[in-house]
């Protein structure tokens, strides 16, 4: 049984980005990753000068589906909240949705050339982080664990990317 | 956490936001809903909207004294309502954003708020020194003889008045060989301001010396007092001293001759008693002969000169450094490291140290976090990876353009970071697009 669906909103990336998704994700939270087809349209998040997507609102459409369990909404645009200038990724705390915007994570977006190991890297770490999120964890004091609180792309980097002994507890003690 | 906003999109997002931080959060619409709140119980941190219809986040913050006087204030503010954001430092607020706001910064500026109360605390529950009474500031940790000619320096100048050039590469601890001055000084008891005259723009750089009348230009709603004020009885430190225009030099060589300015736009002359302290990692005889800077500002801060030595020259103290940064900073994780392997040290005793003091640092705090107690190892030392040629570095020639220096410097960074481009601007200190920027003027790549 799926218990964690990707869907893929206006995403631009090779396909292979959610298989390095699913494949980061399962062994982690112990679920099975299905693909969700796509049947969102943004233009209602979208805030026309600030040509960004509101995360709020892209969170509230994925409560709005019919339940499919978990799901993490995978995107190339640029995301925000309102109060601020960006965001990487939102979830709901202890809920069942999530998002993750690639946007700021390629090398292309600071001048350097494509580097898809690091691409690969930042994405499966943000996507472990929301759904980390969404079991209910809060952010880790530990800078080597995956749930340490990372609003730049440099914090993406500095951090690890597997969950501390103490969030992964943390995880299997809600999983019951 | 309390947030204190009209609007109801920022709230909510600012709660959600918070909530992840691990944060209780209570939201309130209007002022009088956010005293009522904080009467019920005192919060660590109110993020507060300054324009809100009926009491405004002023007033709020007038009140919040008396209710919440521990509390840490974080004004928000809307475009056009800064000059009132920086009244509302004056009457207690910690600091202001305006919106939308950087995540990244606004995290931070909780953060440190939170650290330096706690440590304000701290303070003033321990029984006071029985000395001074002065809390005990950042210190120079040092055995090495270079050092302690430094420090020596440093005691022999406090005493007088005498303007002071610190000089030395980035990194190496200018700012608290500054601050050593000034505490040893009669002007102890009055603040020292600094002030980093390379991270201001030139247009901003004369109303952030000087100050400024109200009206003086668009956006100038209030007067401000200048840093040249602020340092009245006190000592001002002038960090990055040669970056300043030409225009502006010519300002302050008056200033520092007569201790007499005016405000922008204003008509009576304003006088100001203040040590001045420089310092610099620049080479200014060349700005001099460049004419970049002027003759005549050049001799009279060159008054009498301190050199900082790089790290790498002093022998014995990064044994000394990295076990004082490991025990400060184990302790403010409340991690049991008690000491770093032989293997670690000899590493860290093994490497150039292009960032100087201030990397090692960077890297101790960062090893705290890896280590496995009790002891940090070498993998645990993050940056030293790839053991630069030592040699290459020391032999380098002296001479050479700043520019070339740079380019080699940020070379030498980016091989050791392994082209980590997050972790190289960490050890540079400037942001990743600068270094980008630089990456490509310079045409550097890896391998
Ligand atoms: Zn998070
Ligand atoms: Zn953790």
């Amino acid at each position: 049984m799926t218990d964690l669906w990707l869907l893929p909103l206006a995403l631009r990336e090779p396909p292979e980005l959610l298989r390095w998704l699913a494949d980061g994700l399962a062994p982690v939270f112990h679920v099975e990753v299905g693909l969700l087809p796509s049947e969102l349209a943004l233009e209602g998040g979208r805030h026309p000068r600030r040509r960004q997507v509101d995360a709020g609102w892209i969170l509230s459409q994925l409560l709005g589906l019919p339940d499919p369990g978990l799901v993490l909404a995978v995107t190339s645009e640029d995301l925000y909240l309102p109060v601020f200038t960006y965001v990487i990724g939102e979830a709901c705390l202890g809920g069942r949705a999530a998002v993750v915007s690639t946007h700021r994570l390629h090398e292309e977006r600071y001048g350097l050339p494509p580097n898809m190991e690091r691409l690969r890297a930042r994405a499966v770490k943000e996507a472990i982080h929301e759904i980390g999120h969404c079991h209910g964890l809060v952010h880790c004091p530990s800078g080597a664990c995956v749930m340490h609180s990372s609003s730049s792309v440099e914090d993406v980097d500095n951090k690890g990317h597997e969950l501390c002994p103490e969030c992964a507890r943390a995880v299997a003690r809600r999983r019951g | 956490m309390l947030i204190v906003d009209d609007e109801l999109s920022i709230r909510d997002s600012l709660r959600h936001w918070f909530r992840k931080d691990g944060y209780d959060v209570a939201a309130a619409e209007s002022g009088p809903d956010a005293l009522r709140q904080m009467e019920g119980e005192p919060f660590d941190v109110v993020l507060l909207d300054i324009k809100m219809p009926g009491m405004d986040g002023m007033e709020v913050l007038r009140r919040l004294h008396e209710l919440s006087p521990d509390s840490v204030v974080i004004m928000l503010t809307a475009h056009g309502t800064i000059e009132t954001a920086v009244e509302a430092l004056k009457i207690g607020a910690c600091d202001y954003r305006t919106k939308p706001i950087d995540p990244d910064e606004l995290g931070r500026l909780i953060t440190r708020a939170l650290e330096e109360r706690a440590s304000q605390r701290q303070r003033g529950k321990a029984p006071g020194p029985v000395s001074g009474g002065k809390p005990p500031a950042e210190e120079i940790v040092a055995a090495s003889p270079q050092m302690q000619e430094v420090a020596r320096m440093i005691d022999s100048l406090a005493e007088s008045d005498v303007t002071v050039l610190i000089r030395g590469d980035s990194g190496t601890g200018k700012e608290l060989v500054a601050r050593a001055i000034h505490e040893r000084s009669a002007r102890h008891v009055f603040p020292l301001v600094a002030f980093n005259c390379g991270a201001i723009p030139e247009s901003l750089l004369e109303s952030e010396l000087f100050g400024h009348e109200r009206g003086a230009f668009t956006g100038a709603q209030s007067r401000r007092r200048g840093k040249l004020e602020q340092a009245d009885h006190g000592t001002l430190f002038l960090d990055e001293i040669g970056t300043i225009g030409l225009r502006t030099q010519v300002e302050l060589l008056r200033v520092l001759e007569t201790k007499e300015f005016t405000r922008i736009g204003g008509q009576t002359s304003v006088h100001s008693d203040f040590r001045v302290i420089c310092a610099t990692n620049q080479d200014l005889e060349e700005l001099v002969a460049k004419k970049e800077m002027r003759e005549d500002l050049y001799f009279r801060i060159n008054v009498f000169r301190i050199d900082v030595p790089p790290l790498r020259e002093r022998a014995g103290d990064v044994t000394l450094l990295a076990r004082h940064f490991l025990k400060v900073f184990a302790e403010k994780t409340e991690r049991a490291l008690t000491d770093l392997t032989p293997d670690a040290l000899a590493a860290l005793n093994r490497y150039a140290w292009p960032g100087n003091v201030r990397e090692l640092r960077n890297m101790m705090e960062r090893a705290v976090l890896l280590a496995t107690p009790p002891l940090v190892q070498v993998k645990d030392l993050v940056g030293l990876g790839a053991t630069l040629p030592t040699s290459a570095r020391a032999e380098a020639p002296l001479a050479g353009s700043l520019a070339e220096s740079e380019r080699a410097h940020i070379l030498t960074v980016l091989c050791q970071c392994e082209w980590n481009i997050s972790q190289a601007a960490r050890v540079l200190e400037i942001d990743r697009v600068t270094l980008y920027n630089k990456i490509k003027k310079y045409g550097l790549r890896s391998e």
